[in-house]
């Protein structure tokens, strides 16, 4: 008894669309372990825990399956099992329940961002056991402050040194050895302060200890550590986020394709092992993963994910296919005409590539912040020491007042600033149906005034609908009866529009042409004006022809749906101030139509991914901030470029691994989006305006001498409690975008 | 002040047994979906979803 019998596809909390199945064969991806086989499949579309038991559990009844496990957080299924089971069964099983699949290469990246996770993530828990227990033993030394004996307070200093000692090596190792790599290139960053606080304040705590005296700052060097450490487990968390996200295109590239050999036999390959010059078979419902030219076979091509055209492309030998391009209806035999690593797709990976190293260029508030930090709070404190050298202290009081200041300037509210907000609200946005990439995308979608968007399947829903009211209901009948033998998007729309019906008898496709076939004894075809026999065209729009025995044929018209909320959603980033204009690959009457019905006056047609990125490139020259907005292949180049992008949830994942935020259905959630990244943005300035606002003081209070290790710890705790407090007002206040 | 000599060491264990703990959660991967787990405590092992 599967769940696959109750005939649900897809996700049935409905947190995701039924996806396509994934048509080539992972088995060039199996590992062998031993006995056992393992598989790793990317799995699109599993969001909740009714998908978790369908998956697994269809996977485990099939034959020597020994484990099957999903990972709900990265949507990665990880199969083991024995016997003759094959990769392309397990898939099957997937796809049948509705989800996509993709073959995975297990990298050695992955592993490496998880261990660092992990790594921070331990570090984290031993400061926190350390501080927890210093503080302890430090609460009652100031609360026995001149009841308390000596020996007992040196006691108690000396077992707080004995659990700072260890903590401090094992949790402090990703900023030492942070500060001495940059130290040796002869540069600076944030963790050489901090490395050099936390250094000073348990030399000098333990000189003191040793002395007999009143103040040791072991409870201020852990607490430093705990709170850093929990900034920097949050910025790794969503890196890690982010690059299992980017994983998506290398999923792309390694689906497998069926190349044929000369005697005729077919053999699976991974697309990187595709040579010029392979013969390729491309079945219907696949996708071509280089730029081939067809040798034989006619079929309808879906190439709207490649150039943004949104009806199918009649394609016969000698016409070439791009990477990227579905093949509709009959199986096509072609010649690739590049390598994998030369074809489109992989020159759009290029571009991808192009626009992460403009992003890496990109400085981040925090990143500005520190760079202004790092030597004032250096050169204040070698000042204080100097000052209270020459105002005739003794060297130890000097070093301990130095030392003082050092820490009570040390960045845990700067260090928590930002990445508390971008937690904050990450969580937010996905609650209101976006899945933001990146930490820093918060700060670059704020900055933007601009908003170029792609028109098929991010303005409009990509899928044409019958006009229904110029056809009789008996003309729908009968086109409904041909259309239902064929996948052509528009004898889906057809069949959509009809319902449930019979099929007419003998049935035959004519690619590029259209359908024939036997309705009631008489010979009907749909298809084009001109197969038809119905003349030209007058209009833009997307129509077919039916043609009845010898009637004359009746016009039947499709239209490509406008999102419902688009034209409320582009009022809303109007109000948000931001300027709005289209960017597409299709026809201009096709773009004219949608621009016009949103009221958009600047729009562009016929647009290549180049012109895309060239018109991008413009915008940004002339001082614009342009967040785009697609889902194509064509799109993916400028969807990395853009100083910020978005992809909606049906996008190719190669788009959505380009774009900073992925979104679900409709526009509805953009507004949100720009709106949340403002605030976001807005309380990060707080933050750090609070954090310079604390040190100015904090400073003169430390400088004078007065910050013991209890104003230490308060003065630390409470500001950064501060700061988390202020990031989580985000979530309070609930206002929406008007 | 002669109770310190136990108490504090009793605490220390206490607190080193929750860190070992962790220790053990990191290592052995219970942090590695949590969005997973959240809803694997749903799925009952008995009934398929779907029926009553």
């Amino acid at each position: 008894m599967t769940s696959a019998e109750t005939g649900i596809k897809g996700c049935p909390s409905r947190l995701a669309p039924p996806d396509a199945p994934n048509t080539s064969d992972p088995a060039p991806f199996v590992r062998k372990v031993g006995p056992q086989s393992r598989l790793t499949l990317s799995v699109r579309g599993a969001k909740c825990g009714a998908c978790l038991s369908r998956i697994e559990g269809a996977v485990t009844a099939l034959p020597g399956v020994a484990s099957a496990r999903l990972n709900l957080s990265n949507g990665r299924l990880d199969v083991a099992w024995t016997g003759d089971l094959t990769a392309q069964r397990i898939s099957a099983a997937v796809n049948d329940l509705g989800y996509g699949t993709a073959p995975l290469d297990t990298g050695s990246g992955d592993q490496a961002h998880k261990k660092e996770e992990q790594s921070l993530l331990l570090a984290m828990g031993v400061a926190g056991f350390a501080t927890a227990n210093i503080m302890l033993l430090s609460v009652s030394v100031w609360g026995g402050a001149g009841e308390m004996g000596e020996a007992t307070r040196q006691g108690l200093h000396a077992v707080s040194g004995l659990i700072a000692l260890p903590t401090l090596l094992f949790s402090g190792q990703p900023f030492f050895r942070s500060a001495w790599n940059v130290l040796k290139r002869r540069r600076t960053n944030m963790d050489v302060p901090i490395s050099l606080a936390l250094i000073l304040a348990f030399s000098v705590s333990v000189a003191e200890t040793i002395r007999g005296g009143e103040h040791a700052y072991f409870d201020a060097a852990c607490m430093l550590l705990f709170f850093l450490l929990i900034g920097r487990f949050l910025d790794a968390r969503v890196r890690r986020q982010a690059y299992s996200a980017a994983r998506g295109l290398a999923a792309l590239s390694s689906r497998t394709v069926t190349r044929l050999a000369c005697d005729g036999t077919s053999q699976s390959l991974r697309a990187q092992d595709i040579r010029r010059g392979d013969r390729i078979l491309l079945a219907p419902g696949e996708r071509a993963v280089v730029d081939m030219k067809i040798e034989s076979g006619e079929s309808e091509v879906d190439e709207s994910l490649v150039t943004g055209e949104s009806l199918p492309r009649f394609s016969a030998p000698g016409m070439s296919l791009m990477a990227g391009a579905i093949n509709l209806s009959q199986p096509l035999i072609g010649r690739a005409t590049a390598a994998s690593a030369d074809s489109l797709l992989a020159d759009i990976a290029r571009m991808l590539e192009a626009g992460e190293q403009k992003r890496s260029t990109y400085r981040r508030i925090a990143d500005k912040a520190v760079s202004l930090y790092v030597p004032v709070v250096h050169s204040v404190a070698l000042l204080t020491f100097l000052g209270w050298l020459l105002a005739g202290r003794d060297m130890r009081e000097a070093i301990l007042i130095a030392v003082s200041t050092l820490i009570i300037t040390c960045p845990c509210a700067l260090a928590l600033a930002a990445p508390v907000v971008q937690v904050v609200a990450a969580g937010r946005l996905f609650r209101g149906g976006v899945y933001l990439k990146s930490g820093d995308a918060l700060e670059r979608i704020a900055a933007c005034d601009h908003v170029i968007f792609d028109k098929t399947g991010t303005l409009t829903l990509g899928t044409p609908r019958l006009i229904s009211e110029q056809l009789s209901p008996a003309d729908l009948a009968v086109a409904a009866q041909l259309a239902r033998a064929s996948r052509h998007p528009l004898s889906r729309a057809l069949t959509a529009a009809a319902g449930p019906g019979p099929v007419a008898t003998g049935v035959k496709e004519f690619p590029g042409l259209g359908l024939e076939g036997n309705v009631d004894g008489v010979t009907c075809r749909l298809g084009s004006a001109v197969w038809t026999g119905a003349g030209p065209v007058a209009h833009s729009g997307a129509s077919l022809f039916l043609a009845r025995g010898s009637d004359t044929p009746a016009e039947i018209r499709f239209e490509d749906d406008i999102q419902p909320e688009a034209a409320q959603a582009i009022a809303q980033l109007r109000r948000l101030g931001l300027g709005v204009e289209i960017v597409s690959g299709d026809r201009p009457g096709a773009v004219a139509a949608v621009a016009a019905k949103l009221g958009i006056e600047t729009w562009m047609a016929s647009a290549s991914p180049h012109d895309k990125v060239r018109r991008l490139t413009e915008l940004e020259a002339s001082g614009k901030r342009v967040l785009m907005i697609g889902d194509g292949l064509n799109d993916a180049g400028a969807l990395a470029l853009a100083h910020a992008s978005a992809a909606p949830g049906g996008a190719l994942d190669v788009s959505q691994s380009a774009a900073d935020a992925v979104y679900a259905a409709g526009l509805a959630p953009l507004p949100l989006l720009v709106h949340t990244a403002r605030r976001a943005r807005a309380a990060m300035l707080q933050n750090f305006a609070f954090a310079a606002a604390y040190n100015f003081v904090a400073v003169p209070v430390a400088i004078i001498g007065y910050a013991t290790p209890l104003v230490a710890a308060i003065a630390m705790s409470g500001s950064s409690l501060i700061v988390c407090l202020n990031a989580i007002r985000l979530n309070l206040n609930s206002e929406k975008p008007a | 002040m002669s109770g310190l000599v136990f108490l504090i060491p009793i605490a220390l264990l206490m607190g080193l047994t929750g860190l070992a703990a962790f220790i053990w959660a990191v290592r052995s991967g219970q942090f590695d979906d949590p969005d997973g787990a959240a809803h694997r405590i749903l799925i009952s092992p008995d009934a398929p979803l779907g029926e009553p």
